[in-house]
């Protein structure tokens, strides 16, 4: 669809977009009864901020700092989600209300903040964080004052808590489909993999290793790290023309990605003819890398902004119109959008805001209104969800070239791959 | 100054007046989210005072205080490490009984240079020797060849930067990026509940006035005295037959091992310890407070760090996005402005108020930024 049709399509059809959104993540819902009647004594049994006409919530991740690029997407989700659910009439007839907090890229500030809401503001529960050390910051707060966290990345595994829901996918979601597909596809036998230096892109490999090894019986002619930041890859490029991979796997993470995408073309490698799969680049990266460094290139992941469905449709109309049209939407960007809605469903379902409730309750909640389809929380407190592949345009977004005919589902703690 | 006891009249006072605000006043008056946020402030307050030391009276501008911080924080986090890493709180991890992250980077036993971290004893001498000895090989290298000022400020620098690219990089033995979290127990005393915020809260106000109290002590003795004399004109200093490089490291391995007392309080009182505390810009961060709270001033770094981390939490409580601004303007105005921080704002203006007030004839001003003329302006 061209940029023009696309403009033509919104405009016809803004409005009626967003007078449906509202409603569309309701139709999952039983017949409700009139909510707003329940007393605030029922629902809330534990303190919460919660009143009769309002209900708080924290988000709480680094509007400043070297991760803001990559977190403002989620805030701006999610305060989208918010708006729409109080529109629709807000949760168990109560407005929500938010409370920022800045984690200014700062994993202990994290904590600190996470803290504070949960002690002094008592919120009822807490959409954020971002990188896996900011979560992991958090994690041993909201365990200790009992909080809820929805969290909105796709990250390592490993993990698995009573006070959090996962709205990402885990790695062997992310990964497993993704290799599956270049080894049927491309035929692909020899991977090559670079990443950056930290817990996701090592555990990611480490699955991905195990994959290529055992399942696809192929092999891994490399394994390079960076540190975060690094800007040379000159030399990971070298060792890649000498081992001709079928395929370069990558999890770089941040601002190295810019340069690596761009050493890579300057080298010479033409992504139209090499295959290169990465687990780590979005529509918001490309923003920053360029449509034309990175074209052809192909990403693993579970939403792309241009999936072709109703609902999609309508959360990238309601999202531009919040945030302006030049704003992309990654893969993050729409699990965070999960987030306050997936509570929202929860609560319901639980009749009450009580955090052990709506733990209790989150598995089988299901949302039919996500941008990505359908989606339903596990057992284990990630979502049920589907994998894609997409091949970068130049114009910055996705081309779907494969989803998986099912749900995946979600395996934290994977056997035989750890 | 024929004055030789190690706390003067005035200073005395301060001193008091710190102990009521840290002791009786906020304990009082703040819950204890807010009490353990004052903790957290409080163990860069013990940077600060390593800082007046070597920056303020020895003229040696560290720029790597967040190295020794970390090794401070990291030897008493192994520590506590080690203790959450129960078989029995482990047992989903391939091998039980070691950190977490050592379990997700394929590490299977416990490295060696782990093993002494089992004992308290071996970590507090650690926490006291490890920093102090790296203090006294940087300081020995540099000062005997008699590299100082801006030189030994960025050398300082490149060190904060190596020892955190080390620690991002060896993540199966450090825990890399996130750092060392979920921190439970101290020799199976649960250090989270609200009641052991507050036993640590008043355990760390305790060493900062032990530490407070050996500043002073350095500051009124004779080797107080060298240090001013080395800083404003060392070659008189050196022609005078004194060993300027011994005084020199001796200041430095001071403010190290009071960095370090400071980080090992903070993996305590937060529960955490991570790079973010080790590299260039925590160890930037803390030379300001001091700056702001006055280098030349024991009890104004103690301030002003409290001041500035107090601005830092409520700016970017009420203002998410805009924070930052706010904090980088406050630095500005007060550097430009009040060259001597808050402490030069204290003992220039408001001091002489309230001794003309109470004018008794006898006293001189001078409060706890009291400037005696040992602590002048240095003439750099």
């Amino acid at each position: 669809m061209s940029e023009d049709e696309a403009k033509g399509l919104q405009s016809a059809f803004r409005r009626k977009l967003l007078m449906g959104m509202a409603a569309l993540p309701a139709i999952g819902l039983l017949p409700r009864p009139s909510l707003a009647d329940v007393p605030t004594s029922v629902v809330n049994t534990t303190g919460l901020a919660v009143t009769d006409t309002e209900v708080t919530v924290g988000i709480l991740h680094s509007a400043t700092g070297t991760m803001a690029i990559s977190e403002t997407g989620s805030i701006e989700s999610e305060k989208l989600a918010i708006e729409q659910i109080n529109a629709a009439g807000g949760v168990l007839g109560r407005k929500i209300k938010f409370i920022q907090e800045d984690g200014a890229s700062d994993w202990p500030t994290f904590a600190e903040k996470a803290k504070k809401l949960l002690v002094n503001d008592k919120v009822a529960a807490i959409m954020g964080c971002w990188t896996s050390a900011s979560r992991k910051a958090v994690l041993p707060v909201v365990e200790q004052y009992n909080g809820m966290l929805y969290y909105p990345t796709f990250y390592e595994g490993l993990e698995q808590s009573k006070n959090v829901i996962y709205t990402g996918q885990e790695a062997t979601q992310q990964i497993l489909a993704g290799l599956n597909w270049v080894n049927k596809e491309k035929g692909a036998k020899s991977f090559f993999f670079i990443g950056s230096d930290y817990i996701w892109p090592r555990t990611s490999n480490k699955i991905a290793r195990k994959h290529v090894e055992n399942v696809l019986k192929g092999k891994v002619v490399g394994e390079e790290y960076y540190p975060l930041g690094n800007t040379q890859f000159n030399s990971v490029i070298n060792k890649i023309k000498l081992t001709k991979p079928d395929v370069i796997f990558t999890d770089v993470v941040g601002g190295s990605n810019v340069a690596f995408y761009k050493q890579l073309k300057a080298a010479g490698i033409d992504l139209s003819k090499q295959t290169l799969l990465t687990i780590s680049v979005t529509e918001d990266e490309i923003d920053g890398i360029g449509g034309e460094n990175i074209a052809g290139a192909y990403a693993c992941m579970k939403y792309f902004q241009s999936l072709d469905n109703p609902n999609n449709k309508a959360f990238v109309a309601a999202f531009k119109k919040m945030w302006g049209e030049k704003t992309v939407i990654g893969d993050v960007t729409q699990a965070a959008y999960l987030g306050p809605w997936l509570w929202k469903l929860t609560v319901e379902k639980a009749g009450s805001f009580d955090v052990d409730k709506v733990a209790a309750a989150s598995p089988g909640v299901e949302f039919k209104g996500a941008p990505e389809g359908y989606v339903r929380i596990h057992e284990n407190h990630h979502l049920w969800s589907k994998t894609r592949v997409g091949r970068a345009k130049l114009d910055g977004q996705f081309e779907l070239v494969y989803e998986t005919a099912d749900l995946v589902e979600p395996d934290p703690f994977p056997k035989g791959y750890q | 100054m024929t004055d030789n006891r190690f706390v003067n009249k005035s200073e005395l006072i301060g001193i008091l007046l710190l102990a009521a605000l840290l002791v009786v006043i906020l304990p009082l008056f703040l819950d204890v989210f807010r009490l353990n946020l004052v903790a957290k402030y409080l163990t860069y307050a013990f940077v600060a005072l390593g800082l007046v030391i070597c920056w303020g009276y020895g003229g040696i501008l560290s720029l790597g205080q967040g190295v020794f911080f970390g090794l401070g924080g990291y030897c008493m986090a192994m520590f506590l490490k080690l203790e959450a890493s129960s078989v029995e709180n482990t047992k989903i991890q391939s091998t039980p009984g070691i950190p977490d992250f050592m379990d997700w980077n394929q590490i299977t036993a416990l490295p060696m240079f782990w093993k002494p971290f089992h004992s308290l004893t071996f970590t507090v001498i650690a926490i006291v020797l490890v920093p102090g000895l790296f203090a006294l090989i940087i300081g020995a290298a540099m000062f005997k060849r008699r590299v100082g000022g801006t030189y030994f400020a960025i050398i300082t620098q490149a060190v904060a930067a190596i020892l955190t690219i080390l620690i991002v990089g060896q993540q199966g033995y450090t825990g890399g990026i996130n750092g060392m979290t979920d921190l439970r127990t101290l020799k199976g005393w649960d250090i989270r509940p609200d009641h052991a915020k507050i036993v640590l809260y008043f355990f760390e106000v305790g060493c900062l006035f032990v530490c407070i109290f050996i500043a002073q002590f350095i500051r009124h003795s004779k080797l107080g005295r060298i240090l001013v004399a080395m800083r404003d004109k060392e070659d008189r200093v050196r022609f005078s037959g004194y060993s300027v490089a011994n005084f020199k490291i001796f200041a430095f391995c001071v403010s190290a091992v009071f960095a370090a007392i400071g980080g090992a309080m903070f993996a305590l009182n937060v529960g955490f310890m991570s790079p973010s505390f080790v590299g260039i810009v925590p160890s930037i961060e803390m030379v300001i407070y001091t700056a702001v709270g006055g280098r030349l001033s024991i009890l104004g770094a103690i301030y002003g760090t409290l001041l500035v981390n107090f601005a830092k939490t409520s700016l970017s409580e009420s203002f998410p996005e805009l924070w930052l601004f706010g904090l980088g303007g406050l630095f500005i105005a007060v550097v430009l402005a009040f060259p001597n921080g808050l402490a030069g704002i204290w003992g220039d203006y408001i001091a002489p108020q309230i001794a003309r007030l109470f004018n008794s004839g006898n006293s001189k001003p001078g409060g706890w930024a009291g400037k005696p003329v040992a602590d002048s302006t240095p003439a750099e």
